[in-house]
């Protein structure tokens, strides 16, 4: 049967920071444009993000770009690509003016310039003095930056399908993208959305742990698409555990807490992080801080209680109540409601807890997603990946606090603007034609599930997904523990193919979309298991406790992962930034 | 073994591919004694455990996203940050947000909801050029934003509101008259007098009695009936 289709000059999978920016960029060119999301553009996990964005503006004391970027070369330890994090750090001021132009309300000094606060990994003239270089609106930098953006692209009236389901790519017979099929959530109605371009801007899939920061959603939907298409995710044993979710919760505690002079404590009350980070302390990189927070509690010095796991507790009540109500409100709310505890006056109980997928699809500095054939790199035509569903690779191995909002709206734009250069100088790639076979193997998950009789339910297998990536992946890996956790994983992937979906109904079947999002999370913790066996090293967010040293000597490269074989591969670090000498890597410490 | 505490939960019920009315059905869960989930840990529970097909909205769960509001005991609220404890039962009734349709159990359609948030022109408007950094702003300008801009588009406010039931094609509602008030209250925006022309009709903003629901009821602690006062005023200060 064929379905019914529609057609784009581009289309845009997810509402973020990232999709949005994109999306705003292509409808104020004139292009005819479909923003897909399967949520409510303002419920997409942007939202979320408190503390800041991370950029070399000088508000607070002199600054520049070069140092923004040594620091996070450092923090990315090496494996982030030099060539993106200098346009980065290189376009960010630029950027961020835009949003402010925009509307976004960020907080303001005496001078009404844009407030920055300090954040971890930040320092003045390569490596010296603590540097303040997030921007900041409160601690609900996010949601401002997120409903800035939905406003401008109500204003530039792209047309968003909210609520639709991008289920996967149509590939036509000579192997190239035509497009998306995509599930509306309240008919159930599928409709092939033909388009010349595709923007992935999916985010992440913390969701494959069992303790995340991120929101339900974040489901690796388009690490599930691109594998599906045959083209590899990039470092994905990459997974930032931010130092500070809180206890038994998981919901995000902002770095910017210790920005504003915050620090951790153990249950003797010691102040630890001087012991692992005699210089920057409590804002050393989050790989750091989070690896310290579990050599506390390992060493028996975390506090206990009833409800909530083991952890050390973040300190906030001699900055004040005035500075905790005018700079962290959100965190005050997060805390009375997730902890019970109000940090005017006690501490909030926080632990390491999955928050970032570094990896993900390896794009060029323009977001055109990348793939290898026979050894030699080469572009997917017509294919786009921003934001933290793409691995740029801005952030390497850790990712510095404040920089994911910057590689949204940095690389949404990027992407934008080499689509809309394409559009202007009528150099589209043109529509590719597909057959009502090729749409229909993009269906073939969809019509598995409803066809579905018997078999393990949804939740039992996600639970179990997420108990062997939260045992055996965590902040310390070991070859042995994961080698035990990808057979799991492997038998698992056996039982999701007999899995079976009980709610057969068309209307908003919530039951469909949680199966459809447990084929792709499962997909991305296979990637993160065998990614995570394959580096033999301790790098940033990665370490090993039987490779505990970093091995530049074999090392300073990026994983690939392919899924139709399980297999691995290797593409170089860029080392090349055009505009300055490259930084060497040397010894990193805080 | 951990001693249970046994929650009543009703929740209303309705799939238009097979039921000819909504219902209300009651479920049974066992919870620690001593712990306090939030309504939306219950509600996940519900539907891993005992009744995969029930439906309602969810992303962040940690009352930021706007997704899971509901009416919880009769009153509208985000199931995500309400916990059990506030509630003073151990029985529940949970009900879509009232005034919208409802497409299924408790997700309703927002469509009139997100059509009044854009009628109001949500987004700066200024009509000077961008200079070549940012707009200045005194921190006491900012501060005017303060209690609008976190705004979360959960529509608990403007679905407890009886204006807005009785006219929800013609009276804005409170959480886009709150947003109105955001762009007038901003210095950086130059559009007030096309912004308060286009709520100078009787219903658009005349609509609100000060009944307060919405203040009442918003989960940000956020107030529009302040704001629509506000605007009122700024229409006023313009014909005098």
């Amino acid at each position: 049967m064929a379905l019914p289709r529609q057609t784009f000059d581009a289309v845009i999978i997810g509402a973020g920071g990232a999709g949005m920016r994109a999306a705003l960029q292509l409808a104020n060119s004139g292009m005819n444009v479909a923003l897909i999301s399967k949520v409510f553009p303002t419920r997409s996990h942007t939202v979320s993000a408190q503390g800041g964005i991370t950029v070399a503006l000088g508000n607070s004391a002199e600054d520049d770009w070069r140092w923004h970027m040594y620091d996070t070369v450092k923090g990315a330890d090496y494996i982030g690509d030099q060539d993106s994090i200098e346009y980065m750090c290189k376009t960010g001021p630029e950027v961020v003016y835009e949003l402010e132009h925009m509307g976004l309300p960020f907080s303001r000094m005496d001078n009404g310039k844009i407030y920055q606060r300090a954040f971890g990994g930040q320092s003045k003239n390569f490596g010296g003095e603590q540097a303040a270089r997030t921007a900041a609106a409160a601690d609900r930098t996010g949601h401002a930056l997120l409903h800035a953006l939905y406003q401008q692209n109500l204003k530039a009236k792209t047309h968003v399908f909210s609520e639709w389901y991008a289920l996967d790519f149509v590939m036509n017979d000579q192997g190239k993208i035509a497009g998306v099929v995509a599930l509306k959530i309240e008919t159930g109605e599928v409709v092939f959305f033909q388009s010349r371009v595709c923007i992935l801007a999916t985010g992440g899939a913390g969701r494959i742990f069992q303790s995340t920061t991120n929101a339900h959603i974040n489901t690796g939907d388009g690490f599930g698409m691109v594998l599906r298409a045959g083209i590899p995710l990039q470092d994905m044993e990459m997974w930032q555990f931010h130092p500070t979710g809180i206890a038994g919760a998981g919901t995000l505690v902002t770095e910017g807490c210790r920005g504003e002079g915050g620090y951790l404590i153990n249950k003797d009350g010691e102040r630890f992080m001087e012991r692992y980070a005699p210089h920057a302390k409590d804002l050393a990189s989050r790989d750091v801080v989070a690896r310290s927070i579990a050599l506390e509690i390992r060493a028996g010095r975390g506090f206990s209680s009833q409800f909530m796991t083991p952890h050390v507790k973040l300190k906030l009540d001699h900055l004040g109540a005035d500075l905790i109500k005018s700079r962290l409100p959100g965190i005050r709310e997060l805390s009375i409601e997730f902890a019970g505890v109000d940090p005017i006056h006690d501490a909030i109980p926080v632990v390491p807890t999955c928050h970032y997928a570094m990896g993900g699809i390896p794009t060029n500095v323009h977001g055109q997603v990348l793939t290898t054939s026979h050894g030699k790199e080469q572009v997917v035509e017509g294919l786009y990946a921003v934001g933290e569903c793409a691995c740029v690779s801005v952030h390497g191995a850790n990712r510095l606090g404040g920089n994911s909002l910057l590689d949204l709206v940095v690389f949404g734009r990027a992407a934008g603007l080499h689509v809309e250069a394409q559009y202007l100088a009528n150099e589209l790639p043109a529509l590719a034609h597909a057959s009502d076979e090729n749409i229909d193997g993009a269906m073939s998950r969809y019509r598995r599930w409803l066809d579905s009789k018997d078999g393990d339910s949804i939740p039992q297998l996600r639970t179990e997904m997420q108990d062997i990536m939260q045992n055996d992946f965590g902040v310390f890996r070991t070859g042995e523990v994961m080698e035990e956790g990808l057979k799991r994983l492997a038998k698992l992937r056996e039982r999701l193919a007999g899995a079976h979906l009980h709610d057969k109904s068309k209307i908003f079947n919530t039951e469909m979309v949680a199966a459809l999002e447990l084929d792709n999370l499962l997909a991305t913790a296979y990637a993160t298991a065998v990614c995570a066996l394959t580096r033999t090293e301790s790098r940033g967010a990665h370490s090993r406790e039987d490779y505990p040293k970093r091995d530049d000597k074999n090392w300073i490269k990026h994983t690939l992962y392919f899924a139709a074989d399980d297999s691995t591969d290797h593409r170089p670090v860029n080392m090349s930034p055009k505009f300055i000498e490259p930084f060497e890597p040397k010894e990193r410490v805080y | 073994m951990a001693e249970h505490q046994s929650i009543n939960i009703s929740v209303y019920r309705f799939n238009p591919e097979v039921d000819q009315k909504p219902y209300m059905q009651d479920f049974k869960i066992e919870i620690e004694k001593g712990s306090d989930p939030k309504v939306l840990t219950l509600l996940e529970r519900l539907k891993a455990e005992q009744d995969p097909t029930l439906s309602f909205r969810r992303s962040c769960r940690e009352g930021v996203c706007g997704s899971d509001g509901m009416n919880i005991n009769g009153s509208n609220g985000l199931a995500c940050i309400k916990a059990l404890s506030s509630l003073g039962t151990y029985t529940i009734a949970l009900r879509p947000l009232p005034g919208f349709p409802v497409i299924r159990d408790l997700v309703v359609d927002m469509t009139q909801f997100y059509q009044q948030y854009e009628r109001i022109e949500p987004y700066l408007q200024n009509d000077t050029p961008a200079p070549a950094t940012e707009r200045l702003q005194s921190p006491a300008e900012r501060q005017e934003l303060d209690g609008l801009y976190e705004c979360i588009l959960c529509a608990c406010c403007t679905s407890s509101c009886p204006s807005f039931w009785w006219n929800p094609d013609k009276f804005v509602g409170p959480a886009g008259l709150l947003q109105a008030w955001r762009f007038l209250a901003d210095s950086r925006d130059t559009a007030t007098d096309k912004r308060l022309q286009g709520l100078q009709d009787p219903f658009s903003v005349f609509r609100c009695r000060s009944i307060m629901n919405c203040a009442s009821v918003c989960p940000k602690g956020l107030n529009p009936t302040a704001a629509i006062g506000e605007i009122r005023k700024k229409m006023l200060d313009k014909q005098s």
